[in-house]
């Protein structure tokens, strides 16, 4: 199958963010040769660990990351077990996907192209988000979410992605997510994964009748003993992958690893399988680590109000994008 | 010094804006500053964005009623703003990057609080619609 040529070609009108600067107040020309080094100087201090810690470093209260521990090394993980309260361990602003999927953002680069087949790409050149290569002014998006839309899976992972609580039961994996107070089943009882996508249902006497779901459908297995690996199917293709307006058809099918690294910290990688709009598999979160927190750290509160949305996009957003 | 002290605030200045380039970039003129003192007239912590609106008297004598955005709550607690952080009336110099359509309409950096104290919207590029996200 032809590889697409990638998101480069879009019309985004968005020329480089660096290239407008106005350096308010500042009036006179400097020599290059001086403002390398002081730039160089300016940078250096701004992400240094102390000032990181500080500013760059997204805290919640009372999280802690790995910049808290240093030189500290943690113990053997715990064996089939990654329940528990988890946060970004080099910091909040890690889950942060603007841009759309960590691992492959929209921002041009060919190395960041996403293989669409024909069809894919259709459905991309259609989405109109307000981030990426291919944003658009607010008031301009058709993106689901600022309605307060449902987010679905992956989106919950792969945009503004927070804590997340992870329960394990006899027959779940079971987690829990910040943003709207969400939640997945991943089960581990032994069932299989619909076996049509497109009129997705569980084989089980008693189940709900055959419907696509925002969250789709998940089941898990150990692979090894610090090794869990979901897959999910069956999703309502109205949602987006990404902040970037990424598209996905009702053949999506995601891959989700987890790997305990050690008592302290987890890797997930998320990978996208959907034959309908990419050509191959590709991975959207690669090996992403998160910390272990107190199991009585308060996870905060954070809602899709669609009142406070209207009263945005009234105030702010419309206004705007004249 | 002086020189090189002006030198260093525009490296950071330009830093801050590579930094702040996730954001919904398409409406902003980007890199611009402006400098605003005036009164609160409502804070509102709120998703998708929180909105500080405040009078602002220009040159003219002239009233401007201005619209500022922020991320949405749970990203701006971790930098010290909280739902109590303006009062109606409360005198407050904004620094904001502007929207380019000449709106009176910007997303805050950072704001003088009437203690003197400020705060500093220190949070990375967090989606709209989805900011609330």
């Amino acid at each position: 199958m032809k590889r697409g040529s990638g998101i480069g070609d879009q019309e985004s009108g968005i020329g480089d963010p660096g290239s407008s600067y106005v350096g308010a107040g500042f009036s006179r020309p400097y020599s290059p040769t001086l403002l390398i080094p002081i730039f160089a100087i300016a940078i250096v201090t701004l992400l240094s660990p102390a000032l990181l810690g500080q500013q760059g470093l997204r805290r919640t209260p009372g999280a802690v990351y790995d910049i808290d521990f240093p030189g500290k090394k943690s113990g053997p993980p715990p064996r089939r077990d990654i329940s528990g309260i988890w946060e970004f361990a080099n910091g909040g602003g890690e889950g942060i996907q603007a841009d759309g999927a960590k691992a492959m953002p929209s921002d041009g680069k060919p190395e960041h192209e996403l293989p669409f087949t024909p069809e894919g790409r259709k459905a991309f050149q259609a989405n109109k988000p307000t981030f990426g290569f291919t944003q658009v002014p607010s008031a301009l998006t058709n993106d689901p979410m600022p309605g307060c839309d449902p987010q679905g899976f992956p989106r919950i992972v792969l945009h503004n992605a927070h804590h997340e609580q992870i329960i394990q039961t006899a027959t779940q994996v079971v987690i829990l997510y910040q943003f709207n107070k969400k939640w997945r089943s991943i089960w581990t009882d032994g069932r299989k994964l619909p076996s049509n996508p497109e009129v997705p249902a569980w084989d089980i006497k008693g189940s709900p009748p055959a419907e696509a779901r925002f969250w789709g459908y998940s089941v898990g297995r150990w692979v090894d003993d610090y090794t869990f690996v979901a897959d999910s199917n069956g999703f309502d293709d109205r949602s987006w992958l990404d902040n970037a307006g990424r598209p996905h058809s009702d053949a999506l099918h995601v891959i989700e690893t987890y790997h305990r690294v050690d008592a302290d910290h987890l890797v997930k990688t998320i990978t996208i399988d959907d034959p309908k709009y990419y050509t191959r598999p590709w991975v959207a979160l690669d090996k992403l680590p998160y910390r272990l927190q107190s199991p009585s750290l308060e996870i905060p509160e954070q809602e899709c109000v669609p009142s406070e949305t209207a009263k945005y996009n009234q105030l702010f957003a419309n206004p705007a994008a004249k | 010094m002086k020189r090189m002290l002006v030198a260093v605030a525009s490296g950071v200045a330009l830093l801050s804006v590579s930094l702040a380039a996730h954001h919904a970039t398409a409406v902003f003129d980007l890199g611009k500053r402006l400098t605003l003192t005036g009164t609160v007239t409502e804070w509102f912590w709120a998703n998708p964005h929180c909105l500080l609106r405040f009078d602002v008297k220009n040159d003219s004598g002239e009233m401007m009623h201005w619209v500022a955005e922020t991320q949405a709550p749970p990203n701006m607690t971790p930098f010290g703003w909280s739902k109590q952080s303006f009062a109606v009336g409360d005198q407050v110099t904004v620094i904001l990057e502007p929207v380019k359509n000449g709106q009176p309409l910007g997303r805050i950096l950072q704001v003088k609080l009437p203690d003197g104290k400020t705060l500093v919207a220190g949070a990375p590029a967090i989606p709209a619609g989805g900011a609330q996200q």
